[in-house]
């Protein structure tokens, strides 16, 4: 990648961009998607039953759902632009570049989402008469359908992402949007939002409701219900995602992408469902029957495994995109498949601009390796913490056993035997480069700081123009 | 032309650009950039000039109750305003994405932790900004200070988010001087960093009294009801005061930003825009000043014009603006497009040269024999040593003869060993590749020892 490089060397780069992801799917699935169809469907009943209490309950639930989506949940948002771009500039470049008009449609649902929910909750105690309370329960309506909208085009170009037929694009835009996984993602992610916005929201009755009244016994009921009724859509989505995924990472890779890993993710995907469903349907069978019996921390168990079955349903993601960023166009490092002749021939450094030495000599082999790793490596891997090279070669060879032309011929063959990565980039100089830093990383420890703390390096002012 | 010898000698970073062309003409782009820009800035001003002006009412309410519950009412816009400055936000992040990658992106990781700390610093204010909000009937009397301290709190926050902004938009503007920043805060030397934050605090506190006037004055607002202690001309008066008299001191703050603007942007046609913008900024100016000299009965006839009249001020400066950053990196770009252009074709010819049948990292176009195959297992099988995996000794031992027992578990491996990590599997080689290599590991050893050695040890 030709810019300047940011790099965090603990956490390491993935785990900031999923921290944001993740943190953005669990506040959006549950309380955007899932919970504004549950509260406008509150605030029906309570209209319908002329009852004020169960108007006012729902009210105050939104307004938690209102003040966090409109604040964790837009700005983990934007927050996943800002990480991915940060991270991988030459990925988003080129994916903006080849699906702007998808990128742009997404934005006004998404201005459009964040437009009603402000109207739906700040009207609420204006619109309360008549006809008014109709047109707002109207908007409730407008709105989940619009926050349903944002997450299924989402859905389309995560698969345009992950699917190799998408590209390039004039040929199959539609086809890719609607890949073999779409349908059952979608089902899977809409019910599962549905099903766990009634936890949600159980959750809350405990502080909106008075302990041992009227209220809450028919809230939690009304919750449990609800909850319920999305059990056996949501059983749907994910046997049918879980019978799809095998078939549709065939059709997108090569074989040899359903490796270990990848069976292990496919039975314990299985094994978790299974739990994770046993849990809220007994939940919700008590909720119905004896509501009392369930407490705050006994709710919190179907809800801990509701959010580990989506944590691993998103997994499959990282599986299919690997070793690619634009599938058969560019790698996760920033190359793209076109380059690597010219890398392997003159090496990367010389063609970099953001870099310390554009040739590896005998006095910088150190130093250069640095620049190699930066370039190559550091995408995805830290040094010494999370997800580190040292740990990755420990792993293989053990504390010690370094042996720097085994270690050479790993990295020259490590995109056969992990096909998840990339091929190494560079040439047979920056391979020692990068090994005698390795080396000296082995011994040393030393924390390697990025473009945003370090600057560039002085050296690099001008050497372009040579390298030219 | 000095700016240019000077920016040539001081050996900017010439980076190649992306490959991929834009989606649309570049002044589509540039259009559809400066529009969504202008929609996006509007509810940024209006955000943060309704923080200030909310905490400075909530403080001259503490001698002056009746500006207490003014200062509440200004305080409920933001709601809204803040999050349309965030939605719309997107759309000119990706268009400046797509019109200025390198630039952008680079100056995104040069200042890359404040950059990334924009989102939990933007998701802490708007949640100090419910809490402001939502605790007003609830926080008075000894609890009063604490409101208060909420809301300078947000008010604080609130002005340091535009300048990370800010120092984005204007480093990308300087490749020459990129190599001088080391973090956020050496940052804010480069360029005119402060000037601009000045003018544009001026901008958001003028536009947003402008907003105000028109708020407060409508006549659907229930001023007896929510603000029983003014009178609809009263408050028009003092929101167009703050306009005027915020707006008197860009007289101040624009020529400094002008003047302190880096060189190799300037052009003529910067000076005609701005100029005209100025020329039209005071025809508002002039009407803000009558509308303020009017009486009760009469002051709020001229809002409308006003409103259109700064709409196309705004319209000016956001121009200015782009045709300042259009021409500052102009030669820059230039350049960087051979370089792109010049390295596409050497990589071009690299490509071709290369045969059909070779692949990456397997050698030459001979086909794959043995050997070759084998370069990928060596990383952890060694002849006579165990390396992360058995040495080639023990498996001959295990598979003496059975060149298809090889192939079966290479095609699908488990985990036989606790002290090795499992194997993955190589299927994907094919069978063609794998036969061969099984048969080369079997043979290992006993006809060519030269090779084996040559094998486990090259690099």
């Amino acid at each position: 990648m030709d810019f300047p490089i940011f790099f965090v060397d603990h956490i390491g780069n993935r785990m900031l961009i999923a921290i944001i992801a993740i943190l953005h799917v669990f506040v959006n699935h549950p309380l955007a998607v899932g919970a504004y169809p549950l509260v406008t469907v509150m605030e029906w009943l309570g209209w319908k039953n002329g009852s004020e209490e169960v108007d006012r309950l729902a009210y105050k639930v939104t307004m938690v759902l209102f003040i966090v989506t409109t604040t964790i949940g837009a700005l983990t948002g934007v927050g996943i632009w800002f990480t991915t771009a940060l991270i991988a500039p030459f990925g988003i470049g080129s994916l903006l570049r080849i699906f702007f008009w998808a990128w742009f449609i997404e934005w006004i649902v998404f201005i459009s989402e964040v437009v009603l929910i402000l109207v739906y909750f700040l009207t609420w105690k204006r619109w309360k008469e008549g006809i008014m309370k109709k047109v707002h329960i109207g908007v409730g309506v407008t709105l989940s359908v619009f926050s349903w909208a944002t997450m299924a085009i989402i859905v389309g170009i995560l698969g345009f992402m992950m699917h190799s037929g998408s590209w390039p694009l004039d040929q199959s835009l539609i086809s890719a949007f609607f890949n073999p996984l779409y349908a059952p993602q979608l089902l899977f992610r809409t019910t599962y939002a549905l099903m766990t916005a009634g936890l949600c929201v159980w959750f809350l009755l405990f502080f909106f409701t008075q302990k041992g009244s009227e209220l809450r016994r028919k809230a939690v009921r009304f919750v449990s219900i609800w909850t319920l009724v999305w059990v056996p859509p949501f059983i749907v989505g994910a046997v049918w995602y879980w019978n799809v995924v095998p078939e549709a990472m065939r059709s997108n890779l090569d074989v040899a992408m359903l490796t270990q890993a990848f069976q292990n993710w496919h039975e314990s995907f299985g094994y978790i469902m299974i739990a994770a469903l046993a849990a809220i349907i007994i939940t919700a069978i008590v909720g119905m029957s004896k509501p009392r019996l369930i407490n705050g921390v006994l709710l919190l168990i179907p809800f801990v495994l509701g959010i580990w079955l989506l944590g691993h349903f998103e997994r499959v993601r990282e599986f299919v995109r690997k070793p690619y960023v634009v599938a058969d166009y560019m790698y996760s490092n920033g190359i793209r498949l076109i380059d690597y002749p010219i890398y392997k021939r003159d090496g990367v450094l010389a063609h970099a601009t953001f870099v310390a030495h554009n040739r590896v000599t005998e006095a910088n082999m150190v130093e250069a390796g640095k620049d190699v790793f930066r370039i190559a490596c550091s995408r995805c891997h830290t040094t010494t913490g999370i997800n580190s090279m040292v740990d990755k070669f420990n792993n293989l060879y053990g504390p010690g056993g370094w042996d720097p032309t085994v270690m050479s011929t790993f990295i020259e063959t490590m995109h056969n035997s992990r096909t998840y990565m990339p091929p190494f980039p560079g040439n047979q100089r920056e391979l020692e480069a990068l090994i005698a830093y390795l080396k000296d990383l082995e011994e040393n420890r030393e924390f390697l700081p990025g473009a945003q703390s370090r600057g560039i390096p002085q050296a690099a002012v001008g050497n372009n123009e040579s390298s030219m | 032309m000095t700016n240019l010898m000077i920016y040539l000698t001081a050996g900017a970073f010439l980076p190649r650009d992306l490959e991929l062309p834009l989606p649309l003409n570049g002044w589509e782009l540039e259009i559809i950039l400066v529009a969504l820009f202008l929609l996006h800035i509007l509810f940024v001003n209006l955000m943060v000039g309704g923080s200030l002006l909310t905490v400075l009412f909530e403080i001259l309410g503490l001698t002056w109750p009746k500006y207490d519950d003014l200062a509440r009412r200004i305080g409920a816009t933001i709601t809204v305003n803040k999050s349309l400055a965030v939605v719309l936000g997107v759309g000119p992040l990706l268009a400046i994405n797509l019109l200025y990658t390198t630039y952008f992106y680079s100056a995104n990781a040069l200042t890359g932790y404040a950059w990334m700390g924009l989102i939990p610093l933007i998701i802490l204010v708007f949640l100090l900004t419910y809490l402001h909000k939502y605790t007003w009937d609830r926080w008075t009397g000894p609890k009063k200070k604490r409101h208060i301290g909420v809301g300078v709190a947000s008010a604080f926050l609130f002005l340091s988010i535009p300048l990370v902004f800010l120092s984005n938009i204007n480093l990308m503007l300087f490749p020459d001087q990129w190599s001088e920043v080391a973090g956020f805060f050496s940052s804010l030397q480069i360029g005119n960093v402060f000037p601009r934050y000045f003018h544009f605090l001026m901008a958001s506190l003028a536009l947003t009294g402008l907003f105000l006037a028109g708020w407060f004055g409508r006549k659907r607002f229930p001023v007896e009801e929510h603000l029983p202690q003014f009178t609809r001309p009263e408050l028009r008066r003092l929101f167009y005061r703050v306009a005027f008299y915020v707006t008197l001191a860009q007289v101040v703050f624009g020529p400094l930003l002008l003047l302190t603007l880096p060189s190799i942007g300037v052009t003529v046609t910067l000076v005609l825009v701005i100029s005209a913008g100025v020329v039209v900024a005071s025809i508002v100016m002039v009407l803000l000043w009558s509308e303020l000299r009017s009486s009760d009965a009469r002051i709020g006839r001229f809002y409308a014009p006003i409103l259109v009249i700064f709409a196309v001020v705004v319209v000016f400066m956001g121009t200015g603006r782009h045709v300042y950053r259009e021409a500052s990196v102009e030669d820059h770009r230039q350049k960087m497009a051979s370089r792109s252009d010049a390295f596409r074709a050497v990589s071009l010819a690299a490509h071709m040269r290369l045969d059909a049948g070779m692949s990456l990292g397997e050698g030459l176009a001979m086909g794959p024999t043995g050997k070759s195959v084998f370069k990928n297992c060596a990383a952890c099988h060694a002849f006579d040593r165990v390396l992360a995996g058995p040495s080639i000794v023990e498996v001959q031992e295990i598979y003496a003869g059975d060149i298809e027992g090889i192939v079966t578990w290479a095609k699908n491996p488990g985990k036989k060993r606790d002290q090795f990590a499992p194997m993955p599997s190589f299927a994907h080689l094919g069978e063609e590749k794998l036969q061969l290599v099984a048969e080369y590991i079997l043979e290992m050893g006993q006809e060519k020892p030269e090779e084996q050695t040559e094998a486990t040890t090259e690099s």
